[in-house]
């Protein structure tokens, strides 16, 4: 069944047009990706308003797109700057970096694109399968299960954001009642406009993205001073055969990643910890562990193959949940409420070639996109070299435009400048700002899930655990909520069982 | 960074309590439709205090670590902040003066940035501060049809 489905949406997306948009996309992506400030989220978020006219399938190609290019911009930094764009690059650094400074920067560009496409194409075969199967379980789900579903989103950001828990819950609130601000649709009140009427619109969570990821990006990197100083490097088709020929030797790697980062992706925020885990796997399985950090290239194939399947593997809950795994998902999520569709399963039913289109597109983008990366290296490794002062003033009147076109109106301007004091300050003090943007796009949702289900249960809390799915699932969300406190006792009480004296830390 | 924690904080404290103070007008109870539109920010807000307050106290019990950020790492950072708003001012200022426009807003921003702190040569400014806004206009202005806002220059061109 799904087959077929696949070959319609294979129909779409291999138009001359779907294909040329895929191009674009993927240029512009890598350009995003490339540039400092400038990543997936707000690369997306800018150019959403472009696709308002388009009709909605090119339009998420051409979204979906900027997506991987960004994935795959990334690595760029990572291997010829020692920058990690994203934070899931970071691990690629590890034995990227020193590899391009011994001069074998092709090989480990190479060695990265080829993981990154590895890991992709994995979690895009399982979506291909488990995202029909999944919306089939998803129609069944009420207001109740939808709710616990969102509360299970953000409590794995607490549980397993790595960050202060506290921070995470702080920023998961503020998202939310940032989303309340402006006109509630149920009973017609405005709420916290305290009568300025630019309030009554409330907070364009594309606006947001902007600021916080964007603006505040670069607020970061120009106090940092970054400058950029890499290594060179140049493309030879030798060089990237060579390099295929030694790969498949780390097919254990490429599984182990592909299966960690897809089985992290599914679950919000998780592209990060994937990489890191698949690196740690890697090293801990290698038989000689001592080269790692030295430019080993399995410490390159590890972690790309892990983030990018974590990368994929996000789309899969926006789709057929409605619910967004990544930041970048949440926008491409908010897109589709502007191009008119209902995110969530009845997609499937509802617009299945806009859904097969996007499968299908997501292994034509990959494939145009490794393609791509490998034949124009140079070229994107160049715009790191335009001297900073260009750069900054272009990437925030870039930033400008983009907030301006979501609602043409100045005061949007105005929210993104503040958005990016905030998101500087935030990221400086440890608070996430990825959950913040995933409660802003999602609060709507979540107010009405919650009132739905308590209009349902009158007024009562218990119908999030009567019903067997809502249950299991607020129980497991529960757990996520209190995990930091758990692990905490757990360490407290095996220190006191190793050491008699009571110690303090 | 432990007065950053402290003031963040607090800050987030005072907008519990104006969110709180808003939900009560709104009525937090049982209303004909549900939940009355107070309820969800009224329970947000009473969640994010007692949150703020425990990252007030972690904060408060820990002991001082390296400052916020120096005054020569935080000079350039104003030096973005600063222009970036006069570029906004300039596109449209609010009340009812018309504004240049993004482009030429734009392009002057670029070009003062260029000079002011990359210290780049006149010609390479001119330059820039032309041609980038002029592209910029024919992409969103002409290709995707997006309009920006737009001043006397652009009127004088016929748009």
């Amino acid at each position: 069944m799904g087959l077929d489905n696949l070959l319609l949406g294979f129909q779409i997306a291999i138009t001359p047009t779907n294909i040329l948009i895929a191009v674009i996309g993927i240029l512009l992506g890598t350009i995003i990706g490339v540039l400092p400030g400038l990543g997936g989220a707000n690369g997306v978020a800018i150019l959403l308003p472009l696709t308002f006219t388009m009709p909605p399938t090119s339009a998420i190609i051409l979204l979906t797109c900027i997506y991987w290019g960004a994935l795959f911009g990334g690595a760029i930094t990572s291997v010829l700057f020692n920058i990690p764009g994203e934070p899931w690059s970071v691990a690629t650094t590890f034995d990227g970096y020193p590899m391009a400074k011994a001069g074998h920067g092709d090989q480990a560009l190479t060695a990265a694109f080829t993981s990154s496409f590895v890991g992709a194409l994995f979690s895009i075969v399982l979506i291909t399968f488990f995202a029909p199967l999944l919306a089939e379980v998803a129609l069944k789900f009420g207001p109740p299960e939808f709710f616990a579903i969102q509360l299970l989103t953000f409590s794995s950001f607490v549980g397993l954001g790595g960050e202060n828990p506290l921070k995470s819950l702080a920023s998961i609130l503020i998202g939310f009642i940032l989303s309340t601000v402006g006109l509630d649709i149920v009973t017609g009140q405005l709420r916290l406009t305290f009568g300025f009427t630019d309030l009554m619109k409330g907070f364009d969570f594309i606006v947001a993205v902007i600021g916080l990821f964007g603006i505040g990006e670069i607020l970061l990197s120009v106090e940092e001073g970054l400058r950029f100083q890499g290594a060179r490097t140049t493309m030879n088709p030798r060089a990237v055969l060579e390099t295929w020929k030694v790969l498949p030797r780390y097919y254990r790697t490429f599984v182990r990643g592909s299966i960690i980062g897809f089985w992290m992706g599914f679950k919000p925020g998780g592209a990060t910890p994937a990489s890191f885990m698949s690196y740690a796997f890697a090293k801990r399985f290698s038989r000689n562990p001592e080269r790692f950090g030295k430019g080993e290239i399995e410490g390159i194939v590890a972690p790309e193959t892990a983030a990018h399947a974590a990368g994929v593997a996000a789309i899969l809950p926006m789709i057929t949940l409605g619910i967004p795994g990544s930041p970048t998902a949440a926008v491409m999520l908010g897109g589709l409420i502007i191009w008119g569709l209902q995110p969530g399963p009845m997609l499937f039913i509802d617009n299945p070639d806009f859904v097969w289109g996007l499968i299908a597109s997501m292994y034509t983008g990959n494939v145009i996109g490794v393609i791509m990366v490998l034949a124009f290296v140079p070229f994107f490794a160049a715009i790191l070299r335009i001297p900073f002062a260009i750069l900054t003033p272009l990437i925030i009147v870039v930033c400008a435009i983009g907030s301006y076109a979501v609602h043409n109106s100045m005061i949007d301007i105005w929210y993104m400048l503040i958005f990016g004091v905030m998101g500087y300050v935030f990221k400086k003090l440890d608070y996430p700002l990825a959950p913040l943007v995933l409660a802003l796009v999602l609060g709507d949702m979540s107010e009405n899930a919650l009132r739905q289900s308590l209009i349902m249960s009158q007024g009562s809390l218990a119908i999030f655990f009567v019903r067997p799915i809502a249950g299991a699932i607020t129980a497991l969300a529960l757990f996520f909520f209190v995990l930091p406190v758990l692990t905490r006792w757990r360490r407290r009480a095996r220190a006191r069982a190793i050491s008699p004296v009571p110690t303090r830390n | 960074m432990r007065t950053a924690d402290l003031v963040t904080s607090a800050l987030l404290i005072l907008l519990s309590v104006v969110v709180m103070y808003d939900a009560l007008r709104l009525g937090i109870g049982w209303g004909d439709e549900g939940p009355l539109s107070g309820f969800f920010p009224f329970w947000l807000a009473a969640l994010l205090a007692a949150v703020s307050a425990a990252l007030f106290l972690q904060a408060l019990f820990r002991r001082a670590t390296k400052p916020f950020v120096s005054r020569e790492r935080f000079i350039p950072v104003l030096k973005v902040l600063g222009p970036l708003a006069a570029f906004i001012v300039v596109t449209d200022p609010p009340g009812p003066w018309s504004g240049l426009g993004l482009y030429v807003a734009g392009g002057l921003y670029l070009g003062f940035y260029m000079r002011w702190v990359g210290g780049h040569g006149w010609r390479a400014v001119v330059a820039l501060s032309l041609t980038i806004p002029f592209i910029t206009f024919l992409i969103f202005e002409t290709w995707f049809l997006v309009p920006m806002p737009k001043g006397p220059v652009e009127a004088w061109f016929g748009y």
